[in-house]
């Protein structure tokens, strides 16, 4: 318990002051996990789309593989995209290797899955609501998916907030394609891990205290977004 | 629309990531060269002299080793020198050079459960430990710490991987999550000296044995062959090494204290 | 207004026809052999007892279902995409996008790509709800909801119109609105199909009446002649159902 009082001591000295070690890495932090939180939804909402919206063959599988792979491992990603970015990889010559860029790609990798599969339970129970009208309205697909989308925005932010709450959480991916450099590609969760390596458990704890309050700032951020819009034009 | 305004702000704001400085090398490393603050303290004054940036990936030998062989680094520094001296063999690496050494120690509890405290034969410590069957944790991650601990037991002609998950216990982990799990389930661990100066939770653990030659750690670097692997950066890399051997590098090392007490001893030929 | 036994002997290429429509999911015979013709333009109601399939009905005459076999042809043609498009449905439940009033309305104009302002505020203004334009819509009363789906249908200018229990559970001033337009419509040469429980509604508002009793039609009238004296056994006893309630 002592050490429990010591981190949140240590939690505030270092926000207070303001330290800049601290601030590079909240900064690297949140530039690779909200990079890979838009990544994934640049692919993961399009695939959601398209399997709430469609009936084909061999859909059911693709639903379940989808979903399977909202459990990937962190470290079996970082393992994967290690190997095809290490200089004796397949994409080893453009040197992304231990660079922030690598570590948004394992990430990306990581929650498209997340993305792709809640916001196809969102579209596909919105669709099932909609649907009648839109065939009325005589809607193409482009049209409806749309529709879709811009109606089912909130509720689709709290699927990238998700995806987000997972990225910036993980340590296994990024501590094996970023190397956990200091001043590169440290970020929260790889200094949490050399700091309990390193024994100095209080002051992981009190890192890890920081990131929990990033989190819930960013969350109270999209709350109080979409608490507005529900007030507004949005019901 | 607000809420896009606010996505971009924050990303923006995150944009402003450091990125690769101009002329910089990367060494495949050791943890306890790292997490003993080795690096923080002598990488800034190579910087200085030369304006050359190194950056550390900090892992286990035997994976910084396996890293290397990917080419994925300019330089290696690490502790295994058999491990080491086949890795130039096999044409991974251009030379290797001695750049300093410090020892292990073996770390345990004071209840002293092998009744090995206050010993200097590490053969004798380990056989005391094996019969009185007292915990004893292991990296067991083919580190170069491991792979020292594994050649102890054989020169004790004891093979302790038999008793695995009883009283022997692997953690396949770096030297301080394995000193946090001895500490925590009050188990012997074998560990170099300058990570447990280092170490910040160690509890009511205190150093049971040392002094045997045989527990001597030396530290070895090797440029990455350019010829095998083309990204190696190889004259900022041997800029690297030349500066650790020369004298301005080893008075560096030397001068590194933690707690009053010297980490590394530089014996660089 | 036209003579009782017109309605039965309408040609099929008269205005809408269905004929031998036959839906059946699951080896249920939902509709079982239904033939209907309509006229091009006017108010025609579907009545009957709940489960006889007059909501089904309606959503194969506007294609939302495919019947497994018959078919449904607009004068005399099979239906085409443009004969399609220019029907629109309003649901027992609207179904309301969740953005304001007159995006709403803007949705479905943007979709035929006719966005006009002018005309949406005039089509807001024609069911009762001027400036309301910046509301959200699913926050409208059940009444307001149902005008603004009626306005969103008005928006593609439909040829047809199908209305399923519109007024259903409205506040009467919102029904009285909506007949009131459905009237107007009328006047404009559209053609509405009508779904209602309520007789009076059907009264007041029908130029003929279709009962539908399992899955089929038993009885196509005039209303006059439908109310006066109806000739199928199940109409009769629906009615009379009714007057002792």
């Amino acid at each position: 318990m002592q050490s429990i009082s010591e981190a949140l001591g240590l939690a505030l000295g270092l926000v207070i002051s303001a330290d800049a070690d601290l601030f590079e890495i909240v900064r690297l932090s949140l530039y690779v996990s909200l990079s890979a939180t838009v990544l994934a939804c640049a692919f993961g909402l399009p695939l959601g789309a398209l399997l709430a919206t469609t009936r084909f063959r061999g859909r059911g599988v693709a639903l379940v593989i989808v979903n399977a792979l909202m459990g990937l491992p962190p470290v079996v990603v970082g393992l994967f995209v290690y190997l095809y970015l290490s200089r004796s990889g397949p994409l080893g010559f453009l040197g992304l290797l231990y660079t922030p860029t690598a570590m948004i790609i394992a990430q990306t990798l990581l929650i498209t899955p997340i993305v792709a599969a809640l916001s196809r339970q969102v579209l596909e129970d919105m669709d099932r609501e909609y649907a009648e009208q839109f065939r009325s309205f005589a809607l193409g697909w482009v049209q409806r998916v749309q529709a879709l989308v811009w109606d089912g925005r909130y509720a689709l932010l709290t699927v990238a907030l998700a995806g987000f709450g997972r990225a910036v959480a993980e340590v296994g991916a990024v501590i094996i394609v970023g190397g956990n450099i200091d001043h590169l590609t440290r970020v929260m969760t790889t200094a949490i891990a050399l700091e309990t390596s390193k024994g100095e458990l209080a002051l992981a704890l009190a890192l890890g205290m920081v990131l929990m309050t990033l989190a819930l700032v960013v969350n109270a951020l999209v709350y109080s977004v979409r608490a507005t819009a529900t007030r507004s034009a949005y019901a | 629309m607000r809420l896009s305004t606010l996505l971009a702000a924050g990303l923006l704001f995150a944009m402003s990531s450091p990125l690769w400085a101009e002329r910089s090398i990367l060494v495949q490393s050791t943890t306890s060269t790292a997490n003993s603050g080795l690096y923080d303290h002598i990488l800034p004054i190579f910087a200085k002299a030369t304006g050359i940036t190194v950056n550390v990936v900090a892992v286990g030998t035997g994976q910084a080793i396996r890293n290397a062989q990917n080419c994925d680094g300019d330089v290696l520094l690490v502790h295994a020198k058999a491990a080491e001296e086949a890795f130039v063999q096999e044409g991974y690496g251009v030379s290797r050079a001695d750049v300093m050494y410090n020892d292990f120690v073996f770390v345990g509890p004071p209840s002293d459960p092998a009744g090995i405290a206050g010993g200097s034969d590490a053969a004798v410590a380990l056989t005391a430990i094996a019969e009185t069957e007292a915990l004893f944790v292991s990296r067991g991650d083919d580190s170069g710490t491991h792979k020292k601990e594994m050649a102890l037991w054989a020169s004790a002609d004891i093979d302790p991987t038999g008793a695995s998950g009883t009283w022997y216990r692997e953690t396949g982990s770096g030297m301080g999550a394995t000193l946090n799990v001895g500490v925590g389930m009050s188990g012997y661990v074998m560990t170099d000296r300058a990570t447990w100066i280092s170490f910040g939770n160690k509890g009511d653990f205190g150093i049971v044995v040392e002094g045997d030659p045989a527990l001597f750690n030396q530290y070895g670097v090797i440029l990455v062959n350019p010829s095998r692997c083309p990204s190696v950066k190889a004259e900022d890399g041997q800029a690297f090494i030349d500066w650790l051997v020369s004298a301005d590098g080893q008075s560096a090392i030397g001068a590194y204290t933690r707690d009053g007490q010297q980490l590394f001893f530089p014996n660089a030929q | 207004m036209r003579d009782t036994a017109s309605y039965l002997e309408l040609e099929a290429d008269a205005g809408l026809s269905a004929t031998d429509l036959h839906y059946a999911p699951g080896r249920s015979r939902l509709i079982d052999g239904l033939t209907l013709h309509l006229p091009d333009s006017g108010i025609h109601c579907l009545i009957g007892p709940n489960g006889a399939g007059k909501s089904l009905t309606l959503r194969l005459l506007h294609g939302l279902l495919t019947p497994d076999a018959g078919a449904v042809r607009w004068r005399g043609d099979t239906m085409s995409a443009s004969d399609r498009v220019a029907q629109a449905m309003v649901f027992q439940k609207p179904v309301l996008l969740r953005r304001s009033v007159a995006a709403n309305v803007d949705f479905v104009l943007k979709s035929r790509r006719s966005a006009d302002p002018t005309f949406r505020d005039a089509l807001l203004k024609r069911v009762g709800l001027e400036g309301r334009n910046r509301q959200p819509a699913r926050l409208l009363s059940g009444g307001e909801q149902q005008r603004l789906a009626l306005a969103r249908a008005l928006a593609i200018r439909p040829r047809v119109l199908f209305l399923d229990e519109p007024t259903a559970s409205l506040d009467p001033n919102s029904a009285r609105l909506i007949e009131e337009i459905l009237c107007e419509e009328r006047h404009h040469g559209t053609l509405c199909v009508l779904v209602t429980h309520d007789v009076g509604q059907a009264r007041r508002l029908a130029d003929s009446v279709a009962f539908v009793s399992v899955g089929r039609i038993v009885e196509h009238s005039t209303t006059d002649a439908f109310f006066r004296a109806p000739v199928s056994r199940e109409a009769r006893a629906y009615l009379s159902n009714l007057m002792v309630l």
